[in-house]
């Protein structure tokens, strides 16, 4: 039989290809794929949500704009893709990675930041809606204490309410402003204590007729730009109490990540070898394929923006063992079909055709099991199951097909004809036809 | 395969094995329980907050001089200066005094931590493991036969519970990502046992089988051919989890234990226990639709 040198001109051009796309896509991929909180370090909440007024319904419309306004505070802490999810029908879970400090942003996230100006029997005079959006800004008093400004809407307004206090008489004329006022709270129970829940109660002394108002708290540089910013970022439209929350420190973080990278490495490099030393040559093309397959799960965690945890990887080293299985089941029927006797060409396309139905139903079931566990399951399930139909979809599609195409090409090159040695078979073990 | 022996023929000795190990972990769920970690137990968490920088083994051993066990310490912070303490359990008023004594009542702050949500999610993916089975059964009834399917099912849950007996056993930690390791046995569970039925699938094809001796022989057939490729399988994901038990980090040690344990289990029970019970319902099917050769015909 006439050897086809072309076929492996064809197999190392393709080789070079994915060698090429694999060397240079890989850094910047891997550095684009979002690490979970596990890896990176940082601070996760829980939070039920629970409605802010009497009679307000939590609906979707409602969690959308709770998720919203979560989203611009977090950007007051100055959090890079932080990540948040709606669970269930009234839960909504906060990730966010590198955070310093956990109570700070703990504040940040859970006031409701509804402002509220009142009189001292605690009567709401000004409210939230009557601030001007984005009008809220730090500055310093004449004693250079930092204070934070507001702008009203309307200056009318304010000239009533200031009158209104005014004309309560001494002693009583005091604008207290709260923020986040609950049921319970009062001006009188407060204002007895060392550090009173309000912000402050200045007293009205003359009807103002301006839209601009000054804040002076006890505050410190740092409180005062944090409460522009929230009034900034504007109110929660529900309460949010916390349910659960974890944090994981960053040095911790790192070093989990290194480890289990470095554990991953050694493990696929023990199965290289394993795969090299007992399928000979076929055992090359499935390091090939495993290559490829492994590039195309983190192509694939990229373009999701799936967040890849330590249990994530632990399942992707996983998943590389599952697909050797695929390569496995075809090398032993192909490895089957040369010891019944056939030629080298036969035995390829009988060992594909037979282990296909075999690969096709094991791996459906898999997949099937973790549809279910992704349509059922809530957070780190549903998480699992998304990582398990990504690699067992890509194990399939390159054990599958990449052995087809990259082993194909030798045997349809007949350079592999009566050497049953490099599939791992022995000559003696092949019976006559 | 140079070598020969009578898996269908050794059934009871695997039935008496796994019995044995799943009567064991029965018994010790339900005197020890498992050793739940503080995903799913209740337990307190200690934040403690320092001008200085502090160091988690400095804080651990200031905790177990006090008699307190913590099981993590976690510092955060710009400077390192807050460190999250979390404990098993609920601590008592006097042992949170004695912490606010050593770090200052201003400086510490004790909060129970619910467990709920662990709960929850353990609750949530046991539930989905079911619909998961039931979803099996109807794929595997239409391209096999029901009894195949409830025999994945048997090895499937099988496996799983071998996981949860052994960890029973040993006291291992049971922590979210236990159920993770279990949730991926499942799934490799089901695939290896899939192969196995596979080739018995496609034997039964070729031969015509009418007694149980016939049965038995295509199964010990089937298992022999597909038997490289069960332990060629096995040994290369044990080798994966190997190496995360070896080199990987400390936080997936149980994670990586508990997928060792359901790997060696699930390549077990589909070699040993699926094809076996399969075996046992079929020959009983096949000695039915004897007596009955009228229905067998129609």
């Amino acid at each position: 039989m006439k050897k086809k040198k072309g076929n492996i001109v064809t197999f190392f051009i393709l080789l070079a290809a994915f060698a090429i796309l694999i060397a240079f896509t890989t850094g910047p991929i891997v550095k684009g794929i979002k690490l979970g909180l596990d890896l990176q370090g940082g601070f996760e909440v829980l939070y039920q949500v629970k409605p802010a007024k009497e009679g307000q319904k939590i609906d979707k419309e409602t969690l959308n704009s709770t998720v919203q306004a979560l989203n611009n505070r977090i950007n007051v802490l100055g959090v890079s893709e932080p990540n948040i999810q709606i669970e269930g029908k009234d839960r909504i879970r906060v990730q966010l990675a590198g955070v310093k400090d956990q109570n700070e942003a703990r504040k940040i996230l859970s006031t409701q930041a509804n402002l509220t100006f009142r009189d001292v029997n605690d009567n709401v005079l000004l409210d939230g809606s009557d601030l001007k959006g984005g009008g809220a800004k730090v500055g310093y008093d004449q004693a250079n204490r930092p204070i934070v400004t507001l702008k009203l809407k309307d200056a009318n307004k304010f000239a009533q309410v200031t009158k209104k206090v005014k004309d309560m008489g001494p002693g009583k004329n005091l604008l207290v402003i709260w923020l986040d006022f609950e049921k319970g709270d009062s001006y009188k129970k407060e204002a007895a204590k060392k550090k009173p829940k309000f912000i402050s109660a200045p007293r009205v002394d003359e009807v103002l007729n301006t839209k601009d108002v000054q804040i002076t708290g006890d505050f410190t540089l740092k409180e005062a730009q944090n409460l522009a910013d929230i009034l900034n970022a504007g109110s929660l439209p529900v309460k949010l109490s916390e349910k659960y929350s974890t944090s994981v420190g960053a040095k911790f973080g790192q070093e989990a990540l290194h480890d289990t990278l470095f554990a991953s490495f050694i493990g696929v490099a023990v199965i290289y070898l394993f795969m090299l030393f007992y399928y000979r040559f076929p055992g090359f093309i499935a390091i090939i394929t495993l290559t490829i397959y492994t590039w195309l799960i983190l192509v694939l965690f990229y373009a999701m923006g799936a967040v890849l945890t330590l249990p994530g990887i632990a399942a992707l080293v996983l998943g590389i063992g599952m697909a050797v299985d695929a390569n496995i089941i075809t090398y032993e029927r192909i490895k089957d079909e040369m010891r019944s006797g056939k030629s080298v060409m036969s035995a390829f396309k009988a060992g594909n055709r037979r282990s296909f139905t075999t690969i096709f139903d094991a791996n459906i079931t898999t997949i099937l099991a973790a549809a279910v566990l992704f349509a059922f399951g809530t957070s780190s399930v549903k998480g699992f199951a998304l990582v398990l139909i990504i690699s067992v979809l890509a194990s399939f599609l390159t054990a599958v097909y990449g052995t087809r195409i990259f082993l194909g090409l030798w045997v349809k090159s007949r350079v592999l004809d009566k050497k049953p040695g490099y599939f791992g078979v022995k000559e003696r073990d092949i019976r006559e036809l | 395969m140079n070598f020969k022996y009578d898996f269908v023929h050794h059934r009871k000795i695997f039935f008496m094995f796994s019995a044995i190990i799943t009567i064991a972990g029965i018994l010790c769920l339900f005197i020890f329980k498992l050793n739940l970690g503080l995903d799913f137990s209740s337990g307190t968490r200690v934040q403690i907050t320092s001008d200085h920088r502090l160091n988690d083994i400095d804080i651990k051993n200031d905790f177990e001089k006090m008699g307190l066990k913590p099981e993590s310490v976690v510092l955060s912070g710009a400077k390192d200066n807050i460190a999250s303490v979390s404990f098993k359990g609920v601590l008592s008023k006097e042992e949170i005094a004695k912490v606010k004594e050593q770090y200052g009542d201003k400086n510490t702050n004790a909060n129970t931590v619910d467990p709920m949500i662990g709960r929850e999610l353990a609750r949530n993916a046991l539930f989905a493991v079911l619909i998961a089975s039931i979803g099996i059964i109807i794929y595997v009834s239409i391209r096999f036969e029901w009894l195949m399917a409830l025999a994945s099912i048997i090895a499937l849950l099988h496996d799983a519970f071998m996981i949860i007996a052994i960890f029973s056993i040993l006291r291992l930690e049971v922590d979210l990502t236990f159920v993770a390791a279990v949730l991926t046995i499942v799934g490799y569970s089901i695939n290896d046992t899939i192969v196995v039925f596979d080739r018995i699938r496609e034997n039964m094809k070729l031969s015509k089988v009418k007694t149980s001796e016939q049965l038995a022989k295509v199964i010990n057939d089937s298992i022999l051919q597909t038997f490289t490729r069960s332990i060629n399988t096995v040994l290369t994901v044990v080798i994966a989890a190997l190496a995360l038990l070896i080199f990987g980090s400390e936080s997936i040690r149980n994670f990586s234990i508990a997928l060792l344990i359901g790997l060696v289990f699930g390549a077990y029970s589909s070699i040993c226990i699926a094809s076996q019970v399969w075996f046992v319902w079929k020959s009983k099917q096949m000695k039915k639709q004897k007596l009955k050769p009228a229905t067998n015909k129609a």
